[in-house]
């Protein structure tokens, strides 16, 4: 009898220490490479992690009115920030976790070619794009058009998702012909899953980092820091990068 | 105070729950009144399928849209024989989504508004020599006007109130799609809390004001009898 309470003491304490919870806010396009990095985490440490994903706009208003995160995986690295200057997030606690590759697609095989001329062609019904005043993916597709000198050409076929998942989607039904989404989303494995492509090459656009912050609930949280630990490490990176993210 | 695009984004919204009443008018009255006068077994189930979007989540109806009206789906396919494209990211998508969605606030008011006349004065009526057509338009419509002012109302509010459809099959285009309660969700998300707390206190405002003016209208007559 009392070798079981012990035993059971043991269990309570181990299941104590290893049992901690974190709560997740993940930008959109980090969807798929952050499930694979929360199932091999949850699996090494024991800890659970439960993934919110949304718009990093949407997730700074929760986030400043009390929402319960603990770690906050931005889709840029100006709304990490503006939260640590605001004392919402853990100060030195920032880094970029990935760095994120822009790329125009569509359903259709053999619809983008490798260049993207099909943007001059004006070939096409509809443009999806995230919304370039809120998410980074959206404003880097403004940049890359404007750079093209297309900008005015393409913005009145404009369609805009309310964050990169739902740009996918308006071209995924085949609503539009054709979107500027995350390579994360249609990349595995180096290559496109289906339909057609075209990689934009960095030079068109501002880097798209993307930062990873601590925030005040968190704070104490060995489950927060033990995942903010755990993406620096070279199993999160791999998987960072076979998504097609690049890595700093 | 409010910028030219919150503006735009007002006038675009009226609009669309003016046009969307509007049609609902000519949709409604004839469901109502077969609602209200059928004896039939279908009954039931049509008027379950009628009142549908006051419990469907928006994001189904939204997603359910998306796939039926674009390019393969069968509203899409139909709407591209006839030369027309398709209806996601254009004011006439928001019109026939908004249509399916404020149907029940069209249709339930003017059903318990037919329903109230009961059969006397359509028997009356047709003592009288009227033609079922005459009697509906010199009988039945001015007896229950209160019923179509409160169906009329309640569309356009439930319309103006839309969101969750409209952000599924959208696209949030300016001065097209991009409507009052969305504007206020870009606002949010831009971290524009001033210009977000400015337009939702014109919804709140207009909102109220509705709900103010048909309840006081109602207790009205009540008072006077």
């Amino acid at each position: 009898m009392k070798r079981l309470s012990v035993l059971f003491t043991a269990l309570l304490v181990a299941a104590g220490l290893h049992a901690a919870e974190v709560q997740v806010a993940v930008a959109a396009n980090f969807t798929a490479p952050m499930q694979q990095i929360a199932a091999e985490f949850e699996k090494e440490t024991g800890h659970v992690a439960k993934l919110s994903f949304g718009a990093t706009g949407k997730f700074y208003a929760q986030i400043t009115n009390g929402a319960p995160f603990g770690l906050f995986l931005a889709a840029d690295d100006a709304t990490p920030a503006k939260l640590e200057q605001e004392g919402h997030a853990v100060a030195g606690s920032r880094f970029t976790y990935a760095v994120g590759t822009l790329v125009l697609w569509s359903s259709k095989p053999n619809f983008v070619d490798a260049k993207g001329e099909v943007l001059k062609s004006g070939q096409f019904n509809k443009v999806s794009i995230a919304n370039p005043k809120t998410a980074p993916y959206g404003a880097a597709a403004v940049e890359t058009l404007k750079k093209l000198n297309l900008l005015d050409a393409v913005q009145p076929k404009f369609v805009q998702g309310e964050n990169i998942s739902q740009t996918l989607q308006f071209v995924s039904t085949g609503n539009a012909d054709l979107g500027f989404v995350a390579l994360s989303q249609v990349f595995q494995d180096g290559k496109i899953t289906n339909g057609s492509a075209w990689i934009v090459p960095a030079e068109m656009h501002d880097p798209i980092l993307q930062d990873v912050v601590i925030l005040k609930r968190g704070e104490n949280n060995p489950a927060v820091s033990a995942l903010h630990a755990y993406l620096k490490g070279d199993k999160a990176r791999a998987i960072i990068q076979r998504f097609g993210y690049g890595i700093r | 105070m409010l910028t030219d695009t919150d503006l735009q984004a007002i006038w675009l919204t009226v609009r669309l729950a003016a046009l969307t009443t509007f049609i609902l008018f000519f949709i409604g009255t004839p469901i109502a009144w077969w609602l209200a006068r059928t004896r039939s077994w279908w009954k039931g189930p049509f008027g379950a399928v009628v009142a549908l979007p006051l419990v469907l989540p928006p994001s189904v109806l939204g997603f359910y849209l998306l796939l039926a009206m674009g390019p393969n789906g069968p509203v899409g396919q139909f709407t591209q024989s006839l030369g027309w494209g398709t209806l996601p990211f254009t004011f006439w998508g928001l019109v026939v989504a908004s249509v399916f969605y404020s149907l029940p606030f069209m249709v339930q008011p003017l059903q318990n508004a037919f329903e109230a006349i009961g059969e006397r004065p359509l028997e009356v009526a047709a003592t009288l020599r009227a033609s079922p057509f005459d009697t509906f338009f010199s009988v039945v419509l001015p007896l229950a006007r209160p019923g179509f002012v409160t169906a009329g109302i309640l569309s356009f509010a439930h319309t103006v109130g839309e969101f969750g459809v409209v952000l599924m099959i959208g696209g949030n285009i300016p001065g097209v799609t991009r409507v009052a309660s969305v504007q206020i969700y870009d606002h949010v998300e831009a971290m524009e809390y001033a210009d977000a707390h400015r337009l939702s206190a014109v919804m709140l405002a207009f909102s109220f004001a509705v709900l103010l003016g048909m309840y006081m209208r109602r207790n009205t007559p009540r008072k006077e009898a």
